[in-house]
């Protein structure tokens, strides 16, 4: 496939850019893997990659029904952050954002990480304070973050409005190497690393039952024939209750609608990424110039990757008042994803009653930061059978009541 | 935009009115429930492709408590019940028969 380098497009420059190669293959699939993972978003391709990469496992198939990244991957408002309150949050997700860090030269695809900065705005007394914890939380776990006062915060972000009138802000949450990053990328960067090892990414192609023997998976069923396996790894996102569902067994999940919204572009004006959680909204400028805009999800189960207009209306209603310019703002466009929730907000990396069978899910509305994290402890627990990173999200922790309540901790917009 | 009628009062409410509630028809079990009846009842859930019985709330109506019989994918409303039962009416399961074929419900 070749390297993607300045000397590369010298080279092409020269002949009419004729050597260019597919950035990933496009196979039929073979008749048995040692591992497939269902779902060739973000977080399957990542897995395989990791799997591939750090424990040898080459043999490896990623089924997707639809087209790569095409899920939830490609519907996110892209932001990457770790200030976490719990341990085992901020060990994963700081995980995921230090790999973000150099994972343009480790894919060799320019994912476009941009550490420009993470405020979560506080804007009411009781987020002062939970943001505060939050931060001391954070110096003891090693993620960088500080507790920044309402002046810092007009200074890094000008065109804020910090005196309210209903919402002043009063301080934030400053995580200076937080940012963003091309989603896309993200996702095409890992399969072109994945078809390189020999791995088949294989689109188009759903799975339409888990087969199993006394307990144990056997393989696929797939609209592209059945497929033999060793192992299986579920990484289906919203999806994951229906999936589950074959495999036979039920998910502490509930599938929901989150809904993003980007303006027309327009010149520079932000260069950091704002949480607003009090009013649930939040936004961040594309290098194209849109505002991108995400809210909170709807509050009924949905599959239709389409939201309640009222959720849009609420949203930047509620951002019209920090941000009053985006009131003169067209917006462009609007889409939804199928988020899977759990019951304390935090994701399932587990094995799972059927043998051989592991499942990563459960990622709600912030699973794109935590991409590089997941797929490698992920594949930790599938290849050793377990993981410190993934450790304490086990889907047995719903019955121990050892819950990594992030919905109130984090402060995360839901 | 969804609309739900409430069966109490008779009002079709949109959304905005209501308040969800999730899955409906969920076992609370005793004293005696063992932790997998109990991690069930608060955690386990169909999250179905499909029919879905639900509870919702007319927050901003009458206040009251009911069920309804939506489909995730199309957002089809079948109708709307009254929460004093465990078990969806004869007359929505009729409903949904007679809309989504080969549909039987599940436990």
């Amino acid at each position: 496939m070749g390297r993607y380098s300045v000397f590369a497009i010298a080279r092409e420059a020269f002949r009419d850019h004729s050597g260019w190669t597919r950035a990933w293959g496009n196979p039929a699939p073979k008749k048995r893997y040692d591992a497939i993972i269902i779902g060739a978003g973000g977080h399957g391709l990542a897995t395989a990659y990791y799997l591939g990469k750090n424990h040898g496992l080459k043999n490896v198939a990623i089924l997707e029904k639809g087209w790569l990244g095409g899920g939830n991957t490609g519907r996110n408002t892209t932001i990457i952050r770790s200030n976490y309150l719990q341990d085992p949050s901020a060990a994963i997700y700081e995980k995921a954002r230090g790999l973000y860090e150099d994972l343009s030269q480790e894919l060799n695809y320019n994912v476009m990480f941009s550490p420009r900065g993470v405020l979560m705005l506080a804007q009411t007394e009781h987020e002062i304070r939970g943001y505060k914890r939050t931060a001391y939380a954070n110096a003891l776990q090693g993620v960088s973050t500080e507790f920044v006062g309402p002046k810092r915060v007009k200074e890094l972000c000008p065109i804020m409005e910090i005196r309210g009138p209903r919402y002043p802000v009063l301080g934030a949450l400053w995580q200076p190497r937080g940012g963003t990053a091309r989603h896309d990328a993200v996702a095409w960067g890992y399969a072109r690393k994945c078809s390189e090892m020999g791995m088949d990414v294989i689109q188009q192609c759903e799975v339409t039952g888990v087969r199993t023997e006394r307990g144990k998976v056997v393989g696929v069923s797939t609209t592209k024939g059945d497929i033999e396996c060793a192992k299986l790894g579920i990484v289906v996102a919203g999806h994951s209750g229906h999936v589950a569902d074959m495999a036979g067994f039920r998910l502490p999940i509930d599938s929901v609608a989150l809904q993003a919204l980007v303006s027309e572009p327009v010149k520079p004006c932000m260069d950091v990424v704002v949480m607003a959680n009090t009013v649930h909204g939040y936004m961040s400028q594309s290098d194209k110039g849109e505002m991108v805009i995400g809210g909170g999800t709807d509050g009924f189960n949905n599959y239709t990757q389409r939201g309640s207009f009222h959720h849009i209306e609420e949203t930047v209603r509620a951002l019209c008042e920090t941000f009053p310019m985006i009131s003169r703002l067209k917006m462009l466009r609007q889409w939804g994803g199928i988020v899977d929730i759990t019951g304390d907000r935090s994701p399932i990396l587990s094995k799972t009653p059927v043998e051989g069978v592991f499942i990563n899910c459960g990622w709600g509305t912030g699973g794109f930061k935590a991409i590089p994290g997941s797929g490698w402890g992920f594949a930790e627990l599938m290849a050793k059978g377990e993981s410190p990173l993934t450790a304490e999200f086990g889907l047995d922790r719903f019955r121990e009541g050892r819950f990594i309540d992030e919905s109130v901790a984090a402060g995360v917009a839901h | 935009m969804l609309i739900l009628s409430c069966p109490y009062c008779g009002v079709a409410c949109d959304e905005t009115e209501l308040q969800p509630g999730g899955e409906a028809h969920l076992t609370r079990f005793g004293p005696d429930a063992s932790d997998a009846d109990f991690e069930g009842y608060l955690f386990r859930r169909k999250n179905p492709r499909g029919v879905h019985f639900e509870r919702w709330r007319h927050a901003y109506g009458c206040g009251k408590w009911f069920h309804a019989a939506r489909h995730t994918v199309t957002l089809e409303v079948f109708g709307t019940y009254p929460a004093q039962v465990t078990e969806p009416p004869p007359d929505i399961l009729d409903a949904i028969a007679a809309k989504v074929p080969g549909w039987e419900p599940s436990s």
